[in-house]
């Protein structure tokens, strides 16, 4: 009797536990769309999303995002043509060229380098990257979105790394036999068995590194300039997304359209990456079936 | 098929380059923090807080701030994230919502740590009112891990064989039983790795406590858990941008970036050591 009681009390405490921490994630999640959604009082979302710019102190505030989101666009596009060819070749490397005790140690690697706070890898960036991009292009400043999107293609490379790299390992080895029985060399494997079979899981690494671009800040932060101006290229200062609410966050008045319009710039990258996550989880499964 | 050697050598020396470029950059960026770190450690720096405008001293307070955040956000975060994977793979019926919830999760995890650190600012410091201060700061830094710390103990839960349960329970085992003597024992080495990472993950945040916990100057360690503290991170940050002697701020920026890596990698090495031991277990 006393044993069933135990269980019982010790189930239910488990499931309030558990369900406590699912009841608090989607709480937060509507404190956010309640204060976020609290600008659209202001500006229709439209202007909010299209509108050219962004002066949240003038009076009347501006508050259009467009030039944050081609700041988060254009940092995100550069670090992907960087990360992408590079993190599937070392993930091509680890998981079909290595030697197994190189490969345990490579692994090691690519996991410290995903375990390095972003805000040394800005810091690195500031002090080293920076004055060499100002150096090499004869720019005024190094702070652009080139520092920024070389900086990040090195924070996306992990994720992009071990994803692929566990999408071509679950490659059934059969493919890879077959291959190899009809003369195929190693290279040709590769490239026209082992590729193919894994694309839609290196699909998935691809959108979870660049999940992983869209959402850095510190990095971004402090290497790319913080200009709120639709940027022309590579070379110009931009301000993402995420940088402008952590550095504005801090001298917004709690409750002004500016501390609203934050939460809101909020709400659009949790959009954003939930959009991202849900595509990559569909490559996933596709795979697994 | 001497032939067709050329293109594969080609292919296998450009994924070479590659992979030797990611390992330059790792070592590279390794090589310039201990290089310059190291001048700026000294005994003093390690146990002494920051005087005359941050030009001399040492960083004790950011590191104990850091160690105070990081526990405070696990304490918070591993019974909740825990008992969360063990109702959702051992107790909860199999059924949609279970599967929703499952994935609403695991896509958490992929918000970006600044979103958290709004909702940290919106909920903890301005509607339970508490401020800007180590518990914010904790608690905010303790949603952001649960996502990660709830799916990994899930797939390590999942790896555990069904027999195992099964085995346990036909011997007469409760269910309760059958959790804690068999299925948590098999699960531990993953679940410990998961945990590693998150506190990892941790230590090194610095969005989710910009407006949450953290402060560039406080005079003395923190008293209670309701004041602002320095953080390591932030630290860092701070020193870079703010302040009005760039170049020792720089020095300084240097010896904090040293420590905290030195942290964080320490805390990474250990989680790749108790996953290599889980592997050996399961071969033997």
């Amino acid at each position: 009797m006393f044993r069933k009681a135990k269980e019982f009390i010790i189930e239910k405490l488990i499931q309030v536990c558990g369900l406590a921490s699912i009841f608090f994630v989607v709480v937060i999640f509507l404190f956010l769309l309640k204060e976020g959604l609290a600008v659209f009082k202001i500006v229709t979302p439209l202007n909010f999303l299209f509108g050219k710019s962004w002066y949240p102190i003038s009076d009347p505030a501006q508050l259009g995002i467009l030039p944050l989101i081609c700041g988060s666009l254009l940092v995100t596009l550069g670090a992907a043509i960087i990360s992408i060819p590079i993190g599937v070749a070392c993930a091509i490397y680890i998981a079909e060229i290595a030697p197994s005790k190189t490969k345990e140690v490579l692994k090691a690697g690519v996991e410290l380098l995903a375990a390095i706070p972003s805000v040394v890898l800005g810091f690195i960036g500031m002090v080293t990257l920076v004055p060499w991009v100002k150096n090499i292009f004869h720019l005024p400043t190094g702070l652009t979105a080139l520092s920024g999107s070389i900086m990040l293609a090195f924070m996306a490379m992990p994720t992009i790394v071990s994803i692929a790299e566990d999408a071509l390992y679950s490659v059934p080895k059969s493919y890879k036999e077959g291959a190899f029985a009809l003369g195929a060399t190693h290279w040709q494997t590769i490239h026209r068995v082992m590729l193919p079979a894994a694309s839609s899981g290196i699909l998935a690494a691809v959108m979870l590194g660049i999940g992983r671009v869209i959402g850095e800040t510190m990095a971004v932060m402090m290497i790319t300039g913080n200009a709120a101006v639709i940027p022309h290229s590579l070379l110009q200062p931009v301000r993402t997304l995420t940088a402008t609410i952590a550095a504005e966050m801090g001298e917004a008045v709690v409750g002004s359209e500016h501390y609203f319009a934050l939460f809101a710039i909020g709400i659009v990258l949790f959009i954003i990456s939930f959009a991202i996550n849900v595509t990559a989880d569909l490559f996933l499964h596709r795979e697994n079936r | 098929m001497r032939r067709s050697n050329l293109p594969q050598n080609l292919g296998f020396l450009l994924l070479w380059i590659c992979m030797i470029t990611t390992l330059f950059f790792l070592l590279a960026l390794l090589f310039f923090i201990v290089s310059k770190g190291i001048r700026i450690i000294s005994w003093e720096f390690l146990t002494q807080g920051p005087r005359q405008f941050m030009t001399q001293g040492g960083i004790a307070p950011a590191i104990v701030g850091t160690i105070y955040l990081t526990m405070g956000a696990i304490i918070f975060a591993l019974p909740l994230g825990l008992a969360c994977a063990i109702y959702l793979c051992e107790y909860s019926p199999k059924s949609f919502i279970v599967n929703l919830i499952r994935i609403g999760i695991n896509n958490l995890a992929g918000v970006p740590s600044v979103v958290f650190g709004l909702f940290g600012l919106a909920v903890f410091v301005k509607f339970f009112g508490f401020g800007v201060s180590i518990l914010s700061g904790a608690l905010t830094l303790g949603i952001l891990v649960l996502p990660g710390i709830i799916s990994s103990t899930q797939e390590a839960l999942l790896a555990v064989p069904q027999s195992l349960r099964e085995a346990s329970l036909a011997v007469g085992a409760t269910h309760w039983q059958t959790i804690k003597k068999i299925v948590l024992p098999s699960a531990l080495p993953g679940i410990l790795t998961g945990v590693i990472l998150s506190i990892g993950r941790v230590a090194g945040e610095t969005a989710p406590i910009l407006f949450t916990a953290a402060t560039f100057y406080k005079k003395g360690y923190p008293d209670s858990v309701f004041s602002e503290v320095m953080a390591l991170p932030y630290h860092i940050y701070a020193l870079m941008t703010e302040g009005t002697h760039p170049i020792r701020q720089t020095e300084i920026a240097y010896g904090s970036a040293l420590v905290l890596v030195f942290l964080v990698l320490v805390i990474s090495i250990l989680a790749i050591i108790v996953r290599q031991r889980q592997r050996i277990i399961y071969v033997h």
